[in-house]
């Protein structure tokens, strides 16, 4: 793997005595799109604070592109862009005039051909005269978007993109997290959405109270925790699952009077499960599909854990 | 890009120092009308006032008409109360915003952010004083025996006062933490300080106890620079400054050493 992000045994306890972060070991390969799934209050934003600067490590290195980010922080956080969760932007400002402020402030030169740029694949363009303030969420959130990618970074962080963020712009987002990709931007994100690491990422890590739990390639973790069920309402209620339909994952609940279908998208196979239904003359009310819910793999991944 | 981003950082990150000190010009040109007008109009009252009413009582203080004798003490204050009020509002905002996220994110060293914001709030009170300056010479003859020291001090100033600002600006939790200290410490200092009168015409034991007053010497050394006569010797004044200075840096870089007030 070419390790363009390196973090060793990095924790962090506050000072008010709270442990946000046990000791987290995690390298991020060039070029790869890391979602951090979690909870709220998981330690996603202080792993990510610490990466970038803004929180002190209590213990561990974090190492970027061979740099260390606190002996040599110049070198390392240039390479970085962060678009923080919180919509803190300077109210007053205009649009433009932000975006050009981080450029510089990140040690770059004007260019005003990669600002346009930056800007028009953001919809901004328009409102680059607009004042900050009149600005919608939605458009607040591109422009912190706009200002992270205004020194070309190489690694881009997005603490919770989607969070409260319109239809259009999720779509844009993914649309532009796709682009920088191809041009070989490495992406971390963090979600507390398994729909966003669905569609976006290459790998994803799951930290629960401060510790990953695991990380993996998004399709062995689908497959492993992506788990559906589907509730059969039967017309006539049964005693036993019948042998005929032992090719399908069934239990019976609620006294017989629901036949339950349990699956993943390796072994789903719905159409063939309705059509013996039908051959055996066993008649159904209602269907309900369900999808777990990142909950219910927390839970899962929780329980996997105390139990080893 | 990924190959000259592995290379190590220039030493200085210039762009970034001029992208901080931009940015705080311009919230003082946005903000033109306190930044520098409400300044000169509160002086031009107390020149009215001090210098009008109360000074044709008074003929002359040391051989210098009342009016001219308090121009510099005029001047001190609003320098005193002006570089402190910029620079704590340049770097509080942030962290009241929350924008400060950038800055500590950003490959900027302290003592560039430092130079970023002093350096705005230093260049606004300079050209504050010369405003007030200015506006002064249309009310009383003015001459400055000594204009190169004049400046230095107004300089020297400046640049303290600012990082003092700084520190508040670091240091307040609310912004009325901000006006704490310049109105319940330096203005009364300042008036304390001789702004408006010659320590000498203080009774003992006040004129000695004056002499702990910081401000003092900076109104002192500021008159000589005008009228060649102050309170205290010129090196006094001067070495008193430098002094205060080097505080500051050495809180400011204490207060970046240990992440207080700015970092988790």
């Amino acid at each position: 793997m070419d390790t363009i992000l390196s973090i060793v045994g990095v924790s962090k306890t506050y000072a008010s005595g709270h442990r946000a972060l046990e000791p987290v070991d995690l390298d991020i390969a060039r070029g790869e799109i890391f979602a951090l799934l979690g909870p709220n209050g998981a330690g996603k934003t202080t792993l990510i604070s610490i990466i970038c600067g803004i929180v002190t490590p209590s213990t561990g290195t974090v190492t970027v592109l061979g740099h260390d980010a606190q002996k040599d922080f110049r070198s390392a956080r240039r390479a970085i862009g962060l678009v923080p969760q919180e919509l803190s932007v300077d109210m007053f400002e205009t649009v433009l005039a932000t975006v050009k402020f981080s450029r510089r402030l990140f040690g770059k030169g004007p260019n005003d051909a990669h600002i346009e740029q930056v800007l028009r694949d953001l919809s901004l363009w328009d409102k680059r005269d607009a004042k900050i303030r009149e600005l919608s969420g939605g458009m607040k959130r591109r422009v912190l978007i706009a200002k992270a990618l205004s020194h070309e970074p190489e690694i881009l962080f997005l603490d919770e993109p989607t969070a409260g963020v319109d239809v259009a712009l999720r779509r844009d987002m993914w649309k532009l997290v796709h682009k920088l990709r191809a041009a070989g931007t490495t992406i971390i994100l963090t979600t507390h959405y398994i729909e966003e690491a669905e569609e976006m990422a290459d790998r994803v890590g799951v930290i629960d109270k401060g510790r990953i739990i695991l990380v993996e390639r998004k399709a062995a973790l689908m497959k492993k925790l992506g788990k559906r069920r589907m509730l059969i309402a039967l017309q006539a209620p049964m005693t036993a699952v019948p042998a005929d339909l032992a090719a399908w994952n069934l239990a019976l609940e609620d006294e017989g009077a629901t036949l339950l279908y349990t699956f993943d998208s390796e072994n789903e196979d719905i159409p063939g499960l309705l059509a013996k239904l039908g051959t055996l003359g066993i008649g159904y009310r209602d269907l309900e599909t369900h999808k777990s819910s990142l909950e219910d793999i927390f839970v899962d991944l929780v329980e996997q854990k105390d139990a080893a | 890009m990924s190959t000259h981003a592995a290379t190590k950082a220039p030493a200085v990150n210039f762009h970034g120092i001029w992208a901080i000190y931009r940015f705080e010009m311009a919230r003082a040109l946005r903000t033109l009308w306190q930044s520098l007008v409400t300044p000169v109009i509160t002086t031009s009252l107390y020149f009215v006032v001090f210098g009008g009413a109360i000074g044709s009582k008074i003929s002359t203080v040391g051989g210098v008409g009342y009016g001219s004798f308090i121009v510099p003490g005029l001047i001190m204050l609003s320098l005193l109360t002006q570089s402190i009020s910029n620079a704590s509002i340049g770097i509080y905002f942030p962290k009241f915003t929350g924008t400060v996220y950038e800055l500590l994110s950003a490959p900027v060293s302290a003592m560039e952010m430092v130079i970023g914001y002093v350096g705005a709030a230093a260049t606004k009170s300079i050209v504050l004083g010369l405003i007030i300056l200015a506006t002064a010479s249309l009310f009383v003859p003015l001459s400055i025996v000594h204009p190169v020291a004049m400046l230095a001090f107004l300089v020297l100033t400046s640049i303290t006062f600012s990082l003092l600002g700084f520190i508040i600006g670091v240091w307040a939790n609310g912004f009325e933490q901000l006006n704490f200290i310049p109105a319940l410490l330096i203005t009364p200092l300042t008036f304390l300080g001789g702004a408006f009168y010659s320590i000498d015409m203080l009774p003992q034991p006040w004129r000695t106890v004056s002499l702990f007053n910081p401000v003092v010497y900076l109104v002192s050394g500021f008159r000589w620079a005008f009228f060649d006569k102050g309170d205290v010797s010129v090196g006094l004044s001067l070495g008193v400054t430098a002094l205060f200075l080097v505080v500051c840096l050495a809180v400011i870089s204490w207060i970046f050493k240990t992440g207080w007030r700015m970092k988790n």
